[in-house]
Order: C-alpha cells, then sequence, then structure tokens
C-alpha cells in the first residue's frame, strides 16, 4: 500500500468533504473486501482514504413507500438476513448467499459490491483495464476462461464483479448517488458503464460521488430469483449467474426481465430470453428456450465458448427457482 | 435457521445494544483516534447531537499515529500507520500471533478474527478503522477459566495437521456455532466456507465443529 | 546389544493406538509459535525487489532514493547491472527497514532499468516450444513396433496435467540474525538439521556458526530443504543493520511463482493389448516443464506401476520455460504418471468393454506387488460397491447429474533416513529424548513418544520429547515420506541403549542380569516375574547422580528390520457431474493403503486424508495460468489459484491395510504414498460418467464442457 491519510467522517456531507476532483485523491473505504485489496495492490493508490463506517445514514435496511431501502452501508450478511429482503427478493438473497464466504459477507456491503472492481486477472495483474500491449488486446486470445461472451467487441473483455448489479436490474432498482452538487437518482442498469478509453472505469461514477441507497420496488407478485453456476461451493466467483424477474398474470408471464452476469463488463440484460417469455408459463421446456434466446449473440473468445453453454443452464435455472419448480 | 437479530432498524441498533462499539459507528472511539482528547465530549451528549455539534472531522496520517484498540476485552494501544491492517497490527506490533496471515487478500480465512461479534478477515481491516470495535481473536478462547470446547474439538478429531489454517478454521468455527448451535453436517461444510487448508485436513474439521457443538450444549463449558 | 526389533503387534501398549497429536492442544489453541510468529527484540524486517518481467537483463539499479528513507536499515543489489534474469519474480534487490510498510515503500523507491527480452512461458503446445524442448532419447525394451502391429486392440490418447504450486499456506522465509560470527536462524523448514550448513556455504561461513530453530511448520510439501537465496539474504540485510534480526517472508505471489512447483506432464500415450485385456506394449511420448531448468519428470516410471509390460517405447522432452524452478513436490513424478497410466488404461478398458477393475486385475502380474494390489483392488471395490455401481462407460439416467466410478493406483518408497537421537534417563526418572528433526503436522513428536514410551515401558507423557534445534542429535530431511521410518528407528535404538544401561545399574540387586530384565507397566522386573521388580522411579533412583544419555542411529543401509522400503495403494472415486454446468462433485473417495507398521492409526488416517484432499485439489481446481503475451503467471494468489474447501471434498474412507506382513516390515512413509492415486481415480470416474475423457486437467467446468462438446483445448 502507499501511504494514506485517514479520515472517518461521520456524514454523508463531511464524506463529500473530504473527496476530491480525481480518484488518486481520495478513495472510500467501504467493507473493505476489494478495496483493501486493490490498495496493497497499488491499482488504488489514493492520498487518502475515507471510511464511511461511522456514516449512520449509509446503514441500514428499511421499508419505503414503494418498496425497501438498502443503505450503501448494509452488509451482504444483513442483506441475506433481512425479513424485508427475504419476504420479496429471494433474487437478492441467492445472491448473498453466493457471495464468497461468511467473513465476506459480514464486511462487504451492497454498495461496495456495485463498485468493486472488476477481477479480470489482467488487470489485477497491472496490464490495465483494457489490457492492451502494443495495440493488441491480450485477452482476445490470451487466458480468458473468465471473460466476457457479450459486450465484448470494444476493448474492454472483462466481466463485471457485482454479484447483486444482475438481480438489482432485474427488479428494477435504482440507487441513490450524492456528490457536493447534490443528489441524483439512477436505474442500477445505468450505474455501469463499459470503458472505450484508458482512464474509464466499470461505473459512471466520479471521484467524488458517493452511493448512499439502494431503492428496490416491491416485488409482491413479483416472481425472482439468480442463479449462479460455480465450481466451488465458496470463496470461488460465479462463472455465469442469471438473474431473473417475473411479473406474473394468473400462471402465465406478464412481463419478464432476464438479467446475465459475469458474462460481460457490465450486468447484461438477455432481452431476446425476456421477450419470449412474455404469455408463457414457465415449464421445463420454456425455460430452457429461454436459456437458448439468451445465449443468442454470444461472441465468445479464444477459450471461454462454454460460457455460452452456462449462459443457458444458468437462466434455465433461475426461470424454474423463480416460480419453484 | 439464524437466530440473528434482524438489522432492519438500524439506527437503535447501537444505542439499544447499550455498547459503544456494537453498531460499528461510534463517535467517541473516532475521536479518540483523531487524538481529540475525552474533555471535548460532554458526557450526556447524544451521539446524534455529537455529530452535528462536531466539527469536521480529522485527517490522520499518513505517518505513525498510536490508536486504542479493544482487543480481547483489553485497550490497547498501539502505533501503526493508516495503511497498516488489522493483522498486522496484531502480529507485528502486538504480538498477538494466532491469526495468521496467509493470502494477504482476503480469500483464504487464516487471519480469521471476530470484530463486533463477527468473523472478519483481519488481512482486509484496516487497523485505524478498527477503532471503537470489539476484536477477539483467537487468543480469546483461551483466556476464560477453561478453554473454549472448539479447541478439544479440534484436538480429539485432529483437525490439523501443520496448524497454520487452524486458529482461523476454530475462530471460524467459533462465529459458526455463536449463530448456529445446533448445526447439521451440511451447514457446517457451508459455514466453514471462508477458510482454506492445504494439508487437507476438513474431514477432522467438520467432525470437530460438531462434537464442539453438543459439548457447548452440554455445557462443558459453562 | 539390546533386540531392537518392534515389540510383536499384540504386546504393545502405545504404538498401534490412535492417540491425539500432542501439539494438538498448541496448534487448535493458536499458541503453536511458528517461525513466522518469531519476532525477537528489535526485529527488522525484509522485503524483495521482484522482477515484474519474464525474461530480461538489468541495465541499471539505482538504490539511492531507497536508502534515503528514514527507517532503512539496508538495502542491497542482488542482481547486478548485466544480470539476465529467467523469470517474473526473480529477486533483484533486497531491503530491510524498521516496519514492513518502510520496507515496500523502499523496494518501490529502488530505480532498475530493464531491456525487456523474449520470453516463453507455456508449454503445453510441444510444436511451440521450438528451442526450448531438450529430448531425453528414446528408450526401448522388446519390440513395441512388432507388438502394436500384432496387437488385438490398440488405444491411443493424449492426457494433459498442468503445473501446480505446493501453496504452503506458512509462506517461505525466515527470521535470521547475523551478530559477530554468529547466525540465530529460524526458518521456515522441512530440514531443521542441515538448512544452517546450506546457510552457512551461502554465507561462507562454518556450519558450526548457524544455530536453527523450528518448532512448527506452516506447510512444506517438499518445497521447504534449502535456505534459499533469501535466506542468505536475509543474513546479510541482517549483518548490514547491525546485526538486528532481520523477517523476511516471501508474499503471496512470489511464494506461489518463485518458491517451487509441481512439473507438468502432458502425453501422447499408445496401448496395445489382447481381446482378454492383457496389456503387451506402451509407448508415449510425453513433454513437461519444471520451469526455467527444465527438468523434473522421470519418463522411465511409465507405464507406472504396471512397468513390466513386455513392449515398452519411451520418449520424453523437458521443456525450458521462463517461470520459477520446480521443487519436489509431495511424491514427486508419482501423480502425474499416475494419471497418464490409469487414465490410458480405463480408457483402453472402455474400448474392450471391459470393467476396468478386471483389467487392472488381469495385468497384476506386470506390477511389483501382484498380491497386495489384488488384495487392496478388492478391498477397495468392496468399501465403493464397485460391483453393484460400476456401470460401462457414461451414464445413462436421465437428467443433468451423471455419476462414475474410476480408479488409481500408487507406490512408494518410504523407508526412514538416516537419524540419531538422544535419550537421557535421570535419577529422578524423567526421560529425555532429543532428535534434531520436525514435525510437518504429520505427527512426528507422537510418534517419537510413543516409540519411546513403548520402548521404556512407560506412559506417553512421561518422555519429554526436544526436536527443531540444529545443536540436537542429527536427523534427515523430511522429505520423500522418510521421516517416521527414520525416527521410530533411531528413537527405538537410542531408548533401548538407554534402558540396557538402566538394566545394567539394577540388575545385581534384583538378582539378574541385564539381559534378563524387561521394562513393564512403569517396573523394571525380571522377565515375566513381576514380584522382582521395581517401580521405574526406584530403578532410576540406582543411577546416584549420574545421567544416563545414550544414542541411537538408524542407518538406512543397516535398517536392522526396523523400517523397509515399497508400499502400495489403491484409491477409487465415485464421483458427480453436471452436464449442464461441467461442474464436478465429488461423492466418495476411498483409500486401502499398505504402509507397514502403523505407529499411530489416527494420525496415519489423517495423513491419508491430506493426501486425497491434496489430489481431490489437484484433479478439480489446481492449475497455475501462465499468459504467453504478458509473461505473467495470471492467477499467483489464492483466488485464482483455486484450493478445495471443505464442501468441496466429498467423503472420504480410509483402510490402513494393516496385516501381520505388512506390520513385520517395519515403519514406512505414508504422506507421499496417500495423494498418487487420486487424480486418476477421480479424472476416471469423471470419464465414467460422462462418457468422454477429459483430457487435460484439472477438471474445471470449462474443460469438461469443452470435452463433451468436443471442443479442443484453447
Amino acid at each position: 500500500m502507499q501511504a494514506f491519510e485517514f479520515a472517518s467522517p461521520t456524514s454523508v456531507k463531511e464524506a463529500l468533504g473530504l473527496l476530491g476532483a480525481q480518484f488518486s485523491d481520495a478513495q472510500l473505504l467501504a467493507g473493505g473486501t476489494d478495496q483493501i485489496s486493490l490498495l496493497k495492490e497499488r491499482l488504488h493508490h489514493p492520498k487518502r482514504v475515507v471510511s464511511l463506517r461511522n456514516v449512520k445514514e449509509l446503514h441500514g435496511i428499511k421499508k419505503t413507500g414503494g418498496g425497501i431501502r438498502i443503505g450503501a452501508m448494509a452488509t451482504v450478511d444483513e442483506v441475506m438476513e433481512s425479513s424485508l429482503v427475504r419476504a420479496e427478493y429471494p433474487s437478492l438473497v441467492q445472491a448473498a448467499r453466493g457471495i464468497a464466504s461468511p467473513q465476506i459477507r459480514n464486511m462487504g456491503t451492497m454498495g461496495g459490491d456495485l463498485c468493486q472492481r472488476t477481477r479480470c486477472w489482467y488487470y489485477r495483474n497491472h496490464l490495465g483495464l483494457l489490457a492492451m500491449k502494443d495495440g493488441k488486446s491480450l485477452v482476445a486470445e490470451g487466458q480468458n476462461e473468465y471473460h466476457a461472451i457479450f459486450g465484448n467487441s470494444g476493448p474492454a473483455k472483462f466481466v463485471s464483479a457485482s454479484s447483486f448489479g444482475p438481480a438489482l436490474v432485474a427488479l428494477g432498482a435504482t440507487v441513490t448517488v450524492v456528490s457536493p452538487s447534490g443528489s441524483r437518482s439512477m436505474k442500477v442498469a445505468d450505474l455501469f458503464h463499459t470503458p472505450k478509453e484508458r482512464g474509464e472505469r466499470e461505473t459512471v461514477l466520479k471521484s467524488n460521488e458517493i452511493i448512499t441507497e439502494i431503492l428496490v420496488p416491491s416485488a409482491r407478485g413479483v416472481k425472482n430469483a439468480t442463479y449462479e453456476v460455480r465450481q466451488k461451493q465458496a470463496l470461488d466467483w460465479p462463472l455465469v449467474a442469471a438473474s431473473v424477474a417475473l411479473t406474473m398474470k394468473g400462471n402465465s408471464v406478464g412481463s419478464a426481465m432476464v438479467v446475465l452476469g459475469h458474462v460481460a463488463p457490465t450486468p447484461h440484460m438477455a432481452s431476446a430470453a425476456a421477450s419470449m417469455l412474455s404469455g408463457k408459463s414457465i415449464t421445463e421446456d420454456v425455460a430452457a428456450q429461454a436459456g437458448a434466446a439468451a445465449a443468442q449473440g454470444a461472441t465468445p473468445l479464444s477459450g471461454n465458448t462454454y460460457k455460452v453453454d452456462l449462459v443457458k443452464v444458468a437462466v434455465k435455472r433461475a426461470l424454474l427457482a423463480a416460480v419453484g419448480a | 435457521m439464524s437466530s440473528k437479530k434482524e438489522p432492519e432498524v438500524h439506527s437503535t441498533r447501537g444505542a439499544a445494544s447499550g455498547n459503544e462499539s456494537r453498531g460499528g459507528f461510534s463517535r467517541r472511539g473516532f475521536l479518540r483516534g483523531a487524538g481529540v482528547t475525552s474533555g471535548v465530549l460532554g458526557g450526556g451528549l447524544l451521539e446524534q447531537q455529537e455529530a452535528e455539534a462536531a466539527p469536521p472531522p480529522s485527517v490522520i496520517g499518513p505517518g505513525e499515529t498510536t490508536i486504542s484498540l479493544n482487543v480481547n476485552g483489553k485497550a490497547v494501544k498501539v502505533t501503526v500507520e493508516p495503511r497498516t491492517t488489522l493483522l498486522d497490527a496484531l502480529r507485528e506490533r502486538l504480538e498477538i500471533t494466532g491469526a495468521k496471515r496467509v493470502c494477504d487478500r482476503g480469500t483464504c480465512g487464516a487471519c480469521t478474527v471476530m470484530v463486533d461479534g463477527k468473523v472478519m478477515y483481519g488481512c482486509t481491516v484496516l487497523a485505524i478503522d478498527a477503532q471503537g470495535r470489539k476484536i477477539e481473536t483467537m487468543e480469546s478462547l483461551s483466556m476464560g477459566s477453561k478453554p473454549h470446547p472448539l479447541i478439544q474439538a479440534f484436538v480429539d478429531n485432529d483437525g490439523m495437521q501443520c496448524g497454520y489454517c487452524t486458529p482461523g478454521f476454530v475462530m471460524a468455527s467459533k462465529g459458526f456455532l455463536d449463530r448456529n448451535p445446533n448445526p447439521t453436517y451440511d451447514q457446517v461444510k457451508e459455514g466453514l466456507g471462508g477458510n482454506l487448508c492445504r494439508c487437507g485436513t476438513y474431514v477432522g474439521v467438520r467432525k470437530a465443529v460438531l462434537q464442539a457443538a453438543k459439548d457447548l450444549k452440554g455445557g462443558r463449558n459453562a | 546389544m539390546p533386540d531392537y526389533k518392534y515389540p510383536p503387534m499384540e504386546s504393545r501398549k502405545l504404538m498401534g493406538r490412535r492417540i491425539s497429536r500432542v501439539d494438538g492442544p498448541q496448534k487448535a489453541a493458536g499458541k503453536a509459535k511458528y517461525n513466522s510468529d518469531v519476532r525477537p527484540a528489535g526485529t527488522v524486517h525484509g522485503a524483495i525487489l521482484h522482477s515484474p518481467h519474464a525474461h530480461c537483463r538489468i541495465k541499471s539499479i539505482d538504490t539511492a532514493d531507497a536508502q534515503k528513507i528514514a527507517g532503512v536499515t539496508a538495502v542491497r543489489v542482488i542482481a547486478k547491472p548485466g544480470t539476465e534474469i529467467q523469470w517474473t519474480n526473480q529477486e533483484i534487490a533486497s531491503v530491510a527497514a524498521r516496519t514492513e510498510e518502510i520496507a515496500r515503500d523502499a523496494v518501490r523507491a529502488i530505480k532498475v532499468e530493464y531491456e525487456i527480452l523474449p520470453h516463453l512461458v507455456r508449454e503445453d503446445r510441444l510444436d511451440k516450444v521450438g528451442s526450448r524442448a531438450k529430448p531425453a532419447g528414446e528408450v526401448v525394451t522388446g519390440d513395441p513396433e512388432e507388438a502394436f502391429k500384432m496387437a488385438d486392440v490398440t488405444h491411443e490418447g493424449d492426457y494433459g496435467i498442468p503445473v501446480i504450486t505446493h501453496c504452503c499456506l506458512e509462506p517461505h522465509g525466515q527470521t535470521v540474525a547475523w551478530s559477530g560470527d554468529k547466525v540465530e536462524f529460524w526458518p521456515s523448514t522441512q530440514n531443521v538439521s542441515a538448512v544452517g550448513d546450506d546457510l552457512a556455504k551461502g554465507l561462507e561461513i562454518p556450519a558450526a556458526n548457524v544455530h536453527t530453530h523450528m518448532d512448527y511448520i506452516g506447510g512444506g510439501f517438499g518445497s521447504k530443504f534449502q535456505s534459499d537465496l533469501w535466506g542468505q539474504e536475509a543474513a546479510r540485510l541482517s549483518k548490514e543493520s547491525g546485526g538486528k534480526p532481520v523477517k523476511l517472508y516471501l508474499d503471496r505471489a512470489p511464494e506461489l511463482t518463485i518458491a517451487g512447483v509441481r512439473p507438468s506432464v502432458y502425453a501422447k500415450v499408445k496401448l496395445a493389448a489382447k481381446k482378454d485385456g492383457t496389456l503387451v506394449a506402451w509407448d508415449s511420448l510425453t513433454w513437461m516443464t519444471g520451469g526455467f531448468g527444465g527438468g523434473g519428470l522421470n519418463a522411465d516410471l511409465l507405464p507406472y506401476v504396471f512397468r513390466n509390460v513386455p513392449n515398452r517405447r519411451i520418449n520424453h522432452t523437458a521443456v525450458s520455460v521462463n517461470s520459477g524452478g520446480s521443487r519436489a513436490w509431495r511424491a514427486p513424478n508419482h501423480p502425474q504418471v499416475s494419471y497418464v497410466t490409469c487414465a490410458a488404461l480405463e480408457d483402453l478398458a472402455a474400448k474392450l468393454d471391459m470393467d476396468p477393475y478386471d483389467l487392472f486385475m488381469k495385468n497384476l502380474e506386470l506390477t511389483a506387488r501382484p498380491e497386495v494390489y489384488k488384495s487392496q483392488l478388492s478391498q477397495a471395490a468392496d468399501m465403493i460397491g464397485w460391483k453393484k455401481n460400476w456401470h460401462p462407460r457414461g451414464d445413462k439416467t436421465k437428467g443433468p447429474i451423471k455419476r462414475g466410478l474410476g480408479l488409481g493406483i500408487g507406490t512408494w518408497g518410504g523407508a526412514g533416513h538416516a537419524s540419531q537421537c538422544r535419550a537421557k534417563i535421570h535419577p529422578d526418572g524423567s526421560v529425555e529424548v532429543e532428535l534434531g528433526t520436525q514435525d510437518l503436522g504429520t505427527g512426528t513428536r507422537t510418534v517419537i513418544m510413543q516409540v519411546a514410551a513403548e520402548t521404556l515401558g512407560l506412559p506417553f507423557n512421561a518422555v519429554k520429547l526436544t526436536i527443531g534445534d540444529n545443536s540436537l542429535p542429527r536427523s534427515g530431511a523430511s522429505g520423500g515420506s522418510t521421516t517416521v521410518g527414520g525416527v521410530s528407528a533411531s528413537t527405538r535404538i537410542a531408548t533401548s541403549n538407554a534402558l540396557e544401561k538402566l538394566f545394567e545399574a539394577v540388575a545385581p540387586g534384583l538378582g539378574s542380569d541385564k539381559d534378563g530384565l524387561e521394562a513393564v507397566d512403569g517396573k523394571i522386573q525380571v522377565k515375566g516375574n513381576p514380584s522382582k521388580s521395581l517401580t521405574w522411579k526406584q530403578a532410576c533412583a540406582k543411577l546416584g547422580v549420574t545421567t544416563i544419555s545414550e544414542e541411537g542411529r538408524h542407518d538406512p543401509r543397516n535398517p536392522r528390520g526396523l523400517s523397509t522400503l515399497g508400499v502400495g495403494g489403491i484409491q477409487m472415486a465415485d464421483v458427480s457431474v453436471d452436464v449442464e454446468t461441467g461442474v464436478v462433485r465429488i461423492n466418495k473417495v476411498v483409500a486401502v493403503q499398505d504402509v507397514g507398521l502403523v505407529v499411530n492409526p489416527k494420525l496415519a488416517d489423517s495423513q491419508v486424508h491430506g493426501g486425497i484432499i491434496m489430489g481431490v485439489c489437484g484433479a478439480l481446481m489446481e492449475e497455475r495460468v501462465m499468459d504467453e503475451m504478458s509473461g505473467k503467471c495470471l492467477n499467483a494468489d489464492m483466488e485464482f489459484y483455486k484450493l478445495a474447501g471443505i464442501a468441496d471434498i466429498g467423503e472420504i474412507e480410509v483402510k490402513m491395510d494393516i496385516t501381520p506382513d505388512h506390520d513385520s516390515r517395519g515403519v514406512i512413509g505414508l504422506g507421499e504414498p496417500s495423494t498418487i492415486p487420486t487424480i486418476a481415480a477421480i479424472a476416471n470416474a469423471a470419464a465414467n460418467a460422462i462418457g468422454v475423457r477429459v483430457p487435460t486437467l484439472p477438471l474445471t467446468p470449462r474443460n469438461v464442457l469443452d470435452a463433451l462438446a468436443g471442443r479442443r483445448m484453447a
């Protein structure tokens, strides 16, 4: 770690005052599960680290008029154990349960999950987020088994590491972001960004912005689930994840959201799968067809065609889980 | 499945518990770390009022600073840099060496400690950010009148070989049993997923945790 | 001369009992002090500047800024300008400073100019390694060409198993203090008695000037025998820091890249057999890398265990790549060649529509111990329900979960190494046993105490044992499963010698001569006559003021029946494969292992569990991933260098093949043999489940799905 100064504000206002115009001025510290490693690797090398631990207003999970509010500092474990979350959002509970380990779930936060950097091993080995060498992608013909099969036509070939992202996108959640100039709200889907040039990051957040909360609309009557394919039972990243949210009309699907994780630089909307589901009731066959539709248009790299197979099964199993089949 | 409290109404949690460190956002702990004397604080002030009345928070470092940590029930002073991890503060400054440094990236569990009653990776917490929180290390399990039943259970079931991962496993088991006093075999496997062993001692560890659960219920440590 | 033979099975009181490991309470309570926990007063921290490039030349190096940082006590250049660096993370310079944070800053402040040179870091495609291939020449027995021509059936297959690392949890390193002409050395080592000699040689000082201490080690697996460059460097940093102790341990990334790996093996195998499964010929082309030095595989072991196949052609090529070198890795060579052989044999069986169990049975005459394997195959088959559960290749059950069985075979030497032991009997009755050995977590301490107490007729806890110091009588390094045989023998000899001295002292008083006495149940008595006896304490009191101090030496060339060479083992695996996700789950692994006299079955079981679990890791997930374009190891961490967790290993059932016959062979090591057959058994079980061979390990979802879809590996 590069030496840094440390501050632990107690309000969002104070915290904002401690941030700078560049990420190299100051970095936020939430649960630390990613940030501390990034600091140790000097992938992040800020002059100042601002801990959000003591900012009360960022904590907690509570009911709101139209759904729930999850504070950015709510831990993964709190999300997983929350009766409010459990009541309506199995897809969030399942996504939380898949996260690494009890220790990580006790430390990591909802906001941190959304803002964590990619696990791309080229990035982590100091070869850059876009992993270019002499104008050529290291990833395309390199060791890309964990890399993108969608949204990879540009220089970014990594996958978004967020576990909650796909589920939140499927549920139509929004985030509230504050900056010194005020507060804005955006769809979780719009938070994520596929960088095109050096210097861009995986989210649209600027160095002086803080996610304060995630607002998840009520999912009463919305069948939802997350299914992750992971080799190990713990301490392992999903190879592919699928989150689905189905607004039901009786036994058949009214409208559907199918969102994939770990297949693209952002959570990836499988629109073809979503639209083919409308009007259908979920059977094994329909779920498999949706899986196949979700995999359409994939552009695997030299060594990750298997992820196309995984998209099919993840979507199928997420749909079947959502309807309790 | 879990006996854990619901976290919904978060703002009352720290106050309700009557435990300064419980909620992890103790104003007093922070100010102490920032070098502000406790005389500044009116004893009767509510935390909320303190926050509103306080000046902007001090920025500490980047050089060495002396902080106070609550380790195994004792307040200890330790000189660290802001970048010093809790694990390194324990091992290299306080000579509390039960927790081990293995991956140093929060992926193996050898450094497992409890912070405010929850298992965490000590390598991935900043010491300075652990002020005002209750830190329990492996050593705390031997501090009572009798060692914690987990220790004997690990011995009885040979849940160790080289032993380097063992303290982390024992702490993770403690955290697990605190939340799941009546675990099934499958729950043990899920609950201890945050720790890795290279010698291959998992067979003994599984049995040890089940034995300890029984022993704890039987009041062997009562 | 005393009879050193171990007492017969039926009369043993402590040997053969399931005693808990004696250092268990220390370890389980976190009180065991590893050398990475040791911090003598005044300790400063060492850190190393590692090469960021796989192949380069040092053009210039400037340490001025590092020297200026407050708290830095020494800065040393390891690779002077002009030095050619041959692998990533090779050592360039070292630093010592008051805190680790400062030492890391100082490392960052060293300015190095590199001239980048071309590299090769991957060996999996032999056609792409060019001049880095070093063919070893061909070995031929019989007439393989003719045999293949005449054979009823032949099989050809490709098999691969990548480089894996040791991934010791306690990284390589040490604390060392070099003050005046004395060096105090606290390394993490498998070689307490001799690692200091190695350090002394590097430092060009007399070996007697190095004092080595080590109570506990956090894993070695074959990678911690030497003092290593970083050990010597830490000593020099100490000297340059005015003799302050320097603590220097490798970070995880260098630990996984420069502190030893297991060589890969890739193989093109041809087999020929008769219709009834009798193997007639083997032909293999293998290649591998052990790092920049190449080397590291003995292909002449092929076909593994079935080596007496009449016709054999062996071609082997070592590939030198720009990566850190290989080191002994638990059972060097064997897991890889076991996999290549057993996979090819099961594939041949599939081609013959034969149960591989029958094919193995059919060919046992080609092995060195047909009777042992025959019995073990049958025992293992019973344990896993082979006859009932085995099905021809490809589980035809509906649904995505396919289940299969597979088997693997192993053999190992494991005879005891040279070892010296000192046994002392004090007039107050206390007993000390001292050896310069180490307990890797295998249970060495416990076993020594069992043998000593057994010999002296005392309770287990009556023996005070000291190990882990090079001023004690020398004992061999712990490698190759040689420790238990060696230390058991030297302990038996030393304690027998000491006991004889005690007999000499008390015999007259008991109206006997020394040969007429025995030590039983805490008494010295006339053989078979408890009425003529002294308690242990009374007997020792007869020593007056003199302590008995006797040495015992185990010489492997004259093992006196205390240890012998050569064991066999069979393992079988039951796995389930989800053919939609490619995820392989272990249901169960069973092991039958012969290992001579088992001193402590509880700890022996743990050794086998450990061997199997390491095999599970190797079969399912372990793989060092090298990137050719950048020359980097991409997974030098514990996140993507994957090890199985507690939920990933299935159930394990172990049967020690304890028979009077095996027992009479003395004490033989177990660490290596138990890990050999696992990978083969699991890989074969997966092939049996899904109906196709996954040629290259590990059995990751990618490799499984690619094999199912017939995709070529990238």
